[in-house]
């Protein structure tokens, strides 16, 4: 099969993402060598500081540096996401093959519960949760773990309708006849085939991930202590920056964080139309 | 939609109700070792200066008037009851009002800000996707497509900043949140609704811009596909106006896939009107959750978050009852 005909529309989609995530890896690794974290701490600068020489990003009410704050804000919110994430493409890979290899009862099961809970504003139940479990604030970890609650259904579901198509197909035959056992089967014929698909839903999972441990640290229920991007926002809105005209308070966790969605979101698809060529055609 | 159909759905319906229900009451009891309503009317009664002997006093009325002192199952039991009844008792912060007054007020707006917005993105998107896949659509038509799909990676709340800083902000075309002028109330006169309209723009702008990707691009998914099917083809030959095979043809079946994800995305739709609500100061469903939140008004966030959840549970159903109409294969109950 020659993958580089596709290479002008497919792995242009891919490989901006790639050069994004990398970006922002470098981004958090100088950042870590050249700026002091300290800096992101309350009254380390003047406050409510446009962006000048001395603060190049400005600082907040509390006087913390806007830069160095988005430095150590980065690394807290890909872990969350990468925690969450990868806890619901775990799940979502038992789950998936589960249901699309074995079938019967067990599949009307997970199809359901997987598409009932999908429905559920995530958010909603989020701050049930973290409201009820933690009046003292969450950790990013711990956080990590309620979002993962809630990241497992889609992966289900999509990992899911690959197995169901790819049981059909005649190498799965082949090794049922050579008298592989269905283990045996999932683990070295149909894992190998679908790991461009596992990796590209993974992607999918972390920016979800992201997406709702953003949101209820905008809602103000996320660390206390850490400085993450979504606090950083709730603090801004809280202190009514839009109307005190401090657009360098919120501006800076915004392109940030557009810039780690569309990142994962070129990625995932990217990943996607290699995964599956019927999504080539264009 | 056979009646079997229909009471397996039905049931899928209450089931999704009960879980809900059931996760509410169950969650402060999990709350390690304490209980957190307890706690916040504790707290509440100290911040008012009430003396220590009648705090103690006060719960017990408290867990008396709520059966607290009650083995868990009939709690449990009273607890379902009222909730079959939309009572979700009194907001602690707002005491004495019922937290079901506060909900009713809220959500008028809530679901005015969903229903346009929604089916402006829904709309608007799926047809520019349907362009976007249509052999014959003029070039620039391509372009948008970029553009529109890295949109929808962009989390509504966010953008919803960015507009405000904007439009809001720095050029004052638009109120900087709320959702009409605090001199107004509430009244059936071309000025008021004027005004909410005025005041709805930036919020749902914000929904339909970066919504109009995502639906675009499922919409692009299967018009591609269409586009190739016979009796495209067919209907080619037989001298039909482009126009008609478009609509009637492409669109009519392309659409049946998206009514499903329209389905599906709900929650997520939603999750992210809570915080474009909260980022404009609106007055719906979303602002009042994170009021609820900030003063730890448990019964308040309960309520709402339960609310949701039904209203959520009643539009899938709906939309799966309706679904029948849009496609004649499942009416006929051939699968």
């Amino acid at each position: 099969m020659n993958v580089f005909r596709y290479l002008p529309t497919d792995n242009l989609r891919l490989s901006i993402g790639l050069l994004l995530i990398l970006g922002l890896v470098a981004f958090w690794v100088l950042g870590g060598i050249f700026i002091d974290l300290d800096d992101a701490n309350p009254i380390s600068g003047a406050p409510s500081q446009a962006p000048s020489m001395k603060y190049w990003l400005g600082t907040d009410a509390q006087g913390r540096q806007m830069l160095p704050l988005m430095v150590a804000g980065v690394p807290i919110t890909l872990r969350i996401g990468l925690i969450a994430g990868g806890l619901g493409v775990i799940a979502g890979t038992t789950l998936g093959f589960t249901a699309g290899y074995f079938r019967g009862w067990i599949d009307t099961v997970i199809r359901s519960a997987s598409d009932v809970v999908l429905t559920i504003p995530a958010l909603a139940v989020l701050v049930v949760v973290a409201s009820t479990l933690s009046s003292g604030g969450l950790s990013a970890n711990s956080m990590a773990l309620i979002v993962a609650l809630l990241s497992w259904m889609w992966p289900t579901r999509t990992i899911r309708a690959q197995v169901l198509s790819m049981r059909e197909r005649s190498f799965v035959d082949m090794a049922r006849l050579s008298g592989m056992g269905n283990y045996e089967i999932i683990v070295r014929e149909l894992l190998p085939n679908l790991f461009p698909y596992l990796v590209a839903s993974f992607v999918a999972a972390v920016a979800a991930a992201i997406l709702a441990a953003i949101g209820l640290e905008a809602l103000g229920l996320g660390p206390q202590n850490d400085p993450t991007l979504g606090m950083t926002i709730y603090w801004s809105m809280f202190y009514g920056a839009v109307l005190s005209g401090w657009w360098w308070w919120y501006a800076p966790p915004i392109v940030v964080l557009v810039w780690i969605f569309v990142a994962l979101y070129m990625t995932s698809s990217g990943l996607d139309s290699w995964a599956n060529p019927k999504l080539r055609r264009t | 939609m056979t009646t079997r159909q229909f009471g397996a759905r039905l049931l899928v319906f209450l089931i999704v109700i009960w879980a809900a229900a059931s996760l509410i009451f169950i969650l402060p009891h999990l709350a390690p070792g304490r209980n957190p309503v307890r706690e916040r009317l504790i707290q509440q009664a100290a911040g008012g200066g009430g003396r220590a002997l009648g705090i103690e006093a006060t719960i017990a009325a408290f867990e008396r008037d709520f059966g607290l002192d009650k083995p868990l199952w009939r709690q449990y039991l009273v607890f379902m009851g009222n909730t079959a009844k939309l009572d979700f008792g009194t907001s602690l912060a707002l005491y004495p009002t019922k937290v079901t007054t506060l909900i009713w007020q809220a959500l008028p707006w809530t679901l005015g800000l969903v229903g346009v917005s929604t089916l402006l993105a829904f709309g608007l998107g799926s047809l520019a996707g349907a362009l976007l896949a249509w052999p014959g659509v003029p070039r620039f038509v391509q372009f948008l497509f970029p553009p529109l799909m890295v949109m929808s990676a962009v989390p509504y709340f966010l953008l919803g900043i960015g507009l405000l800083f904007i439009f809001a902000f720095k050029w004052s075309w638009f109120p900087i949140g709320g959702g009409s002028p605090l001199s107004s109330y509430p009244e059936w006169t071309i000025e008021y609704i004027w005004q909410i309209t005025y005041h709805a723009v930036l919020p749902s702008a914000s929904i339909v811009l970066s919504g109009i990707g995502f639906w675009a691009l499922g919409m692009r998914g299967m018009m591609v596909s269409i586009a190739n099917e016979d009796y495209i083809t067919l209907a080619e030959m037989r001298g039909l106006k482009p126009r008609r095979i478009f609509m009637q043809y492409g669109l009519r079946n392309a659409l049946l896939p998206q009514v499903t994800a329209l389905g599906l995305a709900l929650g997520f739709i939603v999750s992210g009107i809570i915080l474009v609500e909260f980022i404009f100061r609106y007055p719906g469903i979303g602002s009042l959750l994170f009021r609820a939140i900030s003063a730890f008004d448990y019964f308040l966030i309960y309520g709402v978050v339960f609310i949701l959840i039904v209203g959520i549970a009643l539009s899938t159903l709906l939309l799966d009852l309706v679904y029948p109409l849009l496609d004649p294969r499942i009416r006929h109950g051939k699968d």
